[in-house]
């Protein structure tokens, strides 16, 4: 799927800012940076991998700052990101 | 009739019976006649740093100790360390009553090995990144504000030298946290931690910023206990001792833990007239005290005194009426400060008089209610104050221990959740509070009481109170974020928590990544 890069979230407390951009090698290549990574690192990589596939993007770059944010607000952001990058509105359908 | 020349055998004998020499005037000292003002300034006392630590006598691998009355602000303990690395000390035992992010540049010293063991109620920022990291070959020894002056008193801890800052002291040493001249130019109120070093240690070097004249009274370190006085241009910034761990709280769930937390005190069963409380660190807990006043007033209730770091909030109170005395050994704000200062019933206590579990008069053991916070507690009610959930060491001991074990009625106010840390787990990072100590557990999502206490939990069950089995709320909060991976702890032991009676309770491993 082609994608421009586009962003959601805040660096809030509580959010996840994600940035999506076009993939330079194929998958799904995460910079993760949160400040809960030695407990919810490998949880929050995983969240954003699934929400990503379940929207059919498969290859992708994401730069992510998580500041603890909760597995539904990593969807959601990492969702918003997807739309604003494919111009796919899921949420229309 | 006999004369002095008659008596002179006499004198002579009784001299050897006492083993003493004849008085004789002539070898005697003349009188001084100098102006007292004049003289005062040249007290065999005063003298510059580099001189007071040469004539203090300290040598490699003694203890040098510090209190953190500055908090945030304290200028004292980096000063004084930057001088001994130039002075071309090493080996040294850092005895502090806290350290904080201030002291970052200890690092160096540390690495340089000036500083080789630190003892401290607690750690933050930089220095203690690094030294959960595995920084230092021994491991730092982590004592309660309690535990800390027992260890003084008996011994466990010997201090050499101690550098006590000050923002008053005379010629002689006459001391204090705030000064009453014109020229002040810091105030941190209490000089409670810095008591017993003041007391025990073998040589005390006072530094102060504003030097004034004799008699510097009321005083809260006597000329007595020390050695020498050095005038330097700052010991602190006083804008910088509400920082840190204290805050006035807005965020809506902090009032709602702190409205939940005055109403277990309300009808736990300790709020009646002449009770006594102590508030700890965190917005909550210090909210507490906001809701309480209005109780106090609708019922008629005063409390005999508030004890511990004193804040503004507890000050007002005091001048309300509702509160007799306050027995402060930290001043958490400007305003306790001034009030310490001014007020006769505004009294400052050694961390010894406050919270040694081995001091019978120690204000603690009559202490009825004490409201804490904690990073986390587990489903023992045993609690963490020091160690955060990432392993790395961010916090204080302080007197959390030391109030929870004495106090008739422990309450730990604390969020379900920070972010995505569960507050409340099967098992506590670090063990700093015995779970035995802890009677209540307040969180948003209900009030957990310790089963030793099946009184206390009917009592607040017949008031409306959400009581809830502690398990639940560790459920709930492993519902809302999920299941944590295991912590990467290496195998270097990093910090040893003592308990308040000189027992090795827990350890602290270094953390890889």
């Amino acid at each position: 799927m082609e994608l421009k890069p586009a962003q959601a979230g805040t660096l809030e407390s509580g959010d996840i800012f994600v940035r999506l951009t076009p993939a330079v090698k194929p998958g799904i290549n995460i910079t993760l940076d949160s400040s809960v990574a030695l407990k919810f690192g490998s949880q929050i990589r995983n969240v954003i991998e699934q929400t990503l596939k379940e929207l059919g993007i498969t290859d992708a770059t994401v730069i992510a700052t998580d500041k603890g944010a909760l597995d539904c607000t990593i969807r959601a952001r990492v969702t918003a990101a997807a739309v604003r990058a494919t111009g796919k509105d899921v949420w229309a359908d | 009739m006999s004369s002095i020349k008659e008596r002179a055998a006499e004198i002579r004998q009784q001299a050897e019976t006492l083993n003493k020499d004849v008085y004789a005037p002539e070898k005697a000292e003349g009188k001084n006649p100098e102006f007292r003002m004049d003289l005062q300034s040249k007290s065999p006392k005063l003298t510059t740093l580099d001189e007071a630590i040469r004539r203090s006598g300290l040598r490699d691998g003694m203890t040098i100790s510090f209190h953190h009355h500055f908090r945030g602000g304290d200028k004292v303990v980096n000063m004084v360390v930057d001088k001994l690395a130039e002075m071309g000390f090493k080996d040294l035992h850092l005895a502090a009553s806290s350290l904080s992010d201030v002291h970052a540049p200890l690092i160096q010293h540390i690495r340089n090995g000036v500083i080789t063991s630190i003892s401290t109620s607690g750690l933050r920022g930089e220095l203690a990144n690094e030294i959960s990291r595995g920084l230092m070959e021994k491991p730092v020894v982590f004592r309660s504000h309690g535990g800390r002056g027992s260890a003084i008193a008996n011994g466990d801890i010997h201090i050499d030298v101690a550098f006590l800052g000050a923002s008053s002291s005379d010629p002689l040493g006459n001391a204090c946290g705030y000064s009453r001249s014109e020229n002040a130019k810091s105030i941190c109120g209490s000089l409670g931690y810095a008591l017993p070093d003041a007391q025990y240690a073998d040589k005390v070097i006072i530094l102060t910023d504003d030097l004034v004249a004799y008699p510097n009274t009321p005083n809260s370190i006597s000329e007595r206990q020390v050695d020498y006085v050095v005038e330097v241009d700052s010991v602190g910034d006083s804008s910088k001792i509400s920082a840190g761990a204290i805050r006035d709280s807005k965020n809506p769930r902090d009032i709602l833990l702190a409205q939940t937390a005055a109403k277990v005190v309300i009808n736990s069963g300790y709020f009646n007239d002449g009770f006594s409380m102590q508030t700890g660190t965190g917005g909550a807990s210090l909210a507490v005290v906001k809701y309480l006043r209005q109780s106090m007033i609708d019922r008629g209730i005063k409390a005999s005194f508030a004890l511990g770091g004193i804040t503004a909030h507890m000050v007002k109170l005091h001048e309300e009426g509702l509160i007799d005395r306050l027995i402060d050994v930290q001043s958490f704000d400007k305003v306790a400060a001034e009030s310490l200062k001014n007020d006769m019933m505004h009294k400052e206590v050694s961390a010894n008089e406050y919270a040694s579990a081995d001091e019978p008069g120690s204000a603690v053991h009559y202490l009825d209610v004490v409201i804490l916070s904690a990073l986390e507690a587990d489903t023992d009610f045993n609690v963490n104050v020091l160690v955060g959930s990432d392993g790395i060491i961010r916090g204080a001991i302080g007197g959390h221990p030391d109030t929870a074990a004495d106090s008739a009625l422990s309450v730990i106010v604390c969020p379900l959740v920070r972010g995505r840390i569960p507050c409340i787990v099967d098992e506590v990072t670090t063990l700093i509070t015995p779970g035995n100590t802890v009677d209540v557990i307040v969180t948003e999502y209900g009030v957990a009481v310790n089963p030793r206490r099946p009184e206390l939990a009917e009592r607040l069950r017949n008031a409306g109170i959400n009581v809830v089995d502690i398990k639940s709320l560790r459920d709930k909060a492993q519902s809302i974020v999920g299941e944590a991976s295991e912590l990467p702890f290496g195998d270097k032991v990093v910090g040893v928590v003592m308990n308040r009676d000189g027992f090795v309770m827990d350890v602290i491993r270094n953390i890889v990544d």
